[in-house]
């Protein structure tokens, strides 16, 4: 007897798709609890994690989720593929440090500032290759942050191999621990926001089919340069974040695993989800923690684990929980 | 001054031309862009050295070993992991990636890193080349890196599966209405490439230790000789090869060892932005830039 799995939609998913979303408080919660519980169990970790270890790994997994949100964000809206994430996080590491050193600016500045201009020299770097696609984009950013380290390396400008020491640490924990949390719901949320908007509509259809877009008028460069500045940006952010954190940049802002490891959340998260890749980093970094005794054992673990992901089960975990809360799915007789 | 530049600046090109032409031919023939080629390149050499010292092997046997050992990994990596995202770009470059690092990673673990580990010279000995003494590992490196060049343009056109290679590159989809089984190829072109890399490894690494840090170096100085050559094309890497080994010869001489790197990574982006097919790509221009 031939089987297949059909799958139908909830009747309250059904019910909340409109305006009947507000039409009883079941319906509401339904639609609220999957965007509010999340949010206020992340904004809760810094009262309930137990210790300053729990609250690093916390905030780890937060300048992850940031990088991974971006790649995503990135990926999402314009199908360029970036293969170097470091290269935000590293170029904002080292204007916030650079800042802080020689202009002596709190760190309430310095930030906003590595912020702003990290992003814009980010995306003056890589506008030359907007016109690039798959993997010839893809090896372009794989360059850069490989580039800016060895230049630093052999100029000997901005501390050379050792680096910068010395960054001022944030004023308080509790604006420490808060900070990156925020930081990252806020941009979370609004990118999904940005995606339903007219505006998010257009970056959507460039990464379906950019030809249709152009033959529409729309100038494509416009809208690449700035999905690449948003998600630069937000590179930015966690890099500037990462060196008042530690007090200290070094090379390894730019190093490899920085580019690696968002993506990795992506693909565990869900690709294209946007909160899925921040999940994913949720879950990652406080499992690479958990693996630290094997030394870089971890490390092939992690790839071993990632591979195993792409090849069977690509669907990511968000996507996964989001088909069980809105659809029913059951056996039929074909 | 010149001629230790000629002489040194040749040797360096048919180093990079020899280690980028797994990579290059693997990509040319399947689409498939494999960066754990840096991996394969440092487990060549790892392994190479381990049949000749741990297992007391010949040379030459153990090194036989290594290329075909790891042409078989080449072709595992296709048969088990890359057949299921084939098409899919990004996926491949995730999967070729994140198995290079594991084996990169395991090596290290097991303490194969440092300047531990070498592969002593299968000649020694040197001769004066326009008064610049040679020594002969050097000179077998560049008759190997020369016959390479030339089987593989021979096997190309004078064989069956050479013919085949070139026809699954110029349009797939017509080889396998010819009857050319698309992913036996694609096995084989990875098990070629691999084995290529591995030929590499053996005959440039007795120049220098076996470290698993210069993996991703390997990677990069191939992707860079690939994407300015054209990323299928052989003469492109015979050319780029020399255009990228002469200037860094010349950097590394005037600027120091540290620039050696840049000048790759630089031929790499600049390549990309003024002309992302390369010197002698043709197929990919209209596909890839809008």
């Amino acid at each position: 007897m031939a089987r297949r799995l059909e799958r139908i939609d909830r009747p309250i998913k059904v019910l909340t798709e409109d305006i009947y979303a507000l039409s009883s408080l079941r319906t509401m919660l339904y639609v609220a609890a999957p965007r509010l519980l999340p949010a206020l169990l992340v904004l809760l970790i810094p009262v309930l994690a137990p210790g300053d270890y729990f609250q690093r790994v916390a905030t780890l997994a937060a300048i992850y989720g940031l990088l991974a949100l971006s790649w995503d964000f990135i990926a999402l809206s314009t199908g360029l593929v970036s293969l170097g994430q470091a290269l935000f996080f590293g170029v904002g590491a080292y204007l916030a440090g650079l800042l802080n050193l020689q202009f002596g600016l709190h760190p309430s500045l310095t930030l906003l500032l590595a912020t702003v201009i990290g992003a814009t020299i980010c995306t003056a770097l890589l506008a030359p290759c907007l016109p690039l696609r798959g993997i010839y984009f893809a090896m372009t950013t794989l360059v850069y942050p490989l580039l800016m380290a060895r230049t630093i390396e052999a100029t000997a400008i901005v501390g050379g191999t050792d680096g910068l020491v010395g960054v001022a640490s944030f004023p308080g924990v509790w604006s420490e621990r808060y900070l990156i949390l925020i930081f990252l719901l806020a941009a979370a949320f609004s990118l999904r926001r940005l995606m339903t908007t007219d505006f998010g509509l257009v970056l959507r259809s460039i990464s379906d089919n950019d030809q249709a877009v152009r033959a529409s008028g729309i100038n494509l460069t416009y809208y690449k340069l700035i999905a690449v500045w948003i998600g630069a940006a937000l590179g930015s952010f966690a890099g500037a974040y990462f060196t008042h954190l530690y007090m200290f940049v070094g090379l390894s802002a730019f190093s490899l695993d920085l580019s690696i490891l968002p993506i990795a959340c992506a693909v565990v998260g869900g690709l294209g989800t946007l909160a899925g890749p921040v999940l994913g980093a949720f879950i990652l970094v406080p499992l690479a923690e958990m693996l630290r005794d094997l030394g870089t054992l971890r490390i092939v673990a992690y790839s071993l684990l990632l591979v195993a992901l792409v090849l069977f089960k690509p669907e990511g975990i968000l996507s996964y929980l989001k088909r069980k809360y809105e659809q029913v799915e059951r056996w039929v007789e074909v | 001054m010149l001629p230790s530049l000629l002489v040194y600046g040749l040797i360096n090109s048919v180093t990079l031309a020899i280690t980028a032409l797994g990579f290059s031919l693997t990509y040319g023939i399947s689409r498939v862009a494999n960066f754990a080629h840096g991996a394969l390149y440092v487990l060549a050499g790892f392994s190479a050295w381990f049949f000749l010292n741990r297992l007391q092997l010949n040379y030459y046997l153990a090194a036989a070993l290594a290329i075909l050992l790891t042409s078989l990994i080449g072709a595992a990596i296709y048969r088990l992991a890359l057949i299921r995202v084939r098409g899919m770009p990004l996926l491949e470059i995730i999967v070729t990636f994140a198995l290079g690092t594991a084996v990169l990673e395991t090596l290290r673990y097991f303490g194969f890193f440092g300047s531990h580990y070498s592969l002593p010279p299968m000649i020694r000995g040197s001769v004066n080349l326009l008064g610049v003494p040679v020594d002969l590992q050097r000179v077998a490196l560049v008759v190997v890196g020369a016959s390479l060049v030339l089987f593989l343009w021979l096997f190309t056109r004078y064989t069956r599966i050479g013919l085949a290679f070139r026809a699954m590159a110029q349009d797939e989809q017509a080889a396998m209405m010819l009857g050319i089984d698309s992913d036996f190829m694609a096995t084989l072109s990875l098990a070629l490439g691999s084995a290529l890399v591995a030929l590499a490894a053996v005959v440039v690494l007795p120049l220098s230790f076996i470290a698993t840090e210069s993996g991703s170096n390997i990677l990069v100085s191939a992707i860079a000789v690939c994407i300015l050559g054209g990323l299928e094309s052989t003469a492109g890497v015979v050319v780029a090869s020399l255009l990228i080994g002469y200037a860094q010869i010349v950097t590394v001489t005037y600027l120091g060892p540290h620039y050696q790197m840049i000048v790759a990574l630089l031929a790499i982006l600049l390549t990309l932005i003024v002309k992302p097919s390369g010197l002698f790509g043709q197929q990919k221009e209209l596909e890839e830039r809008v």
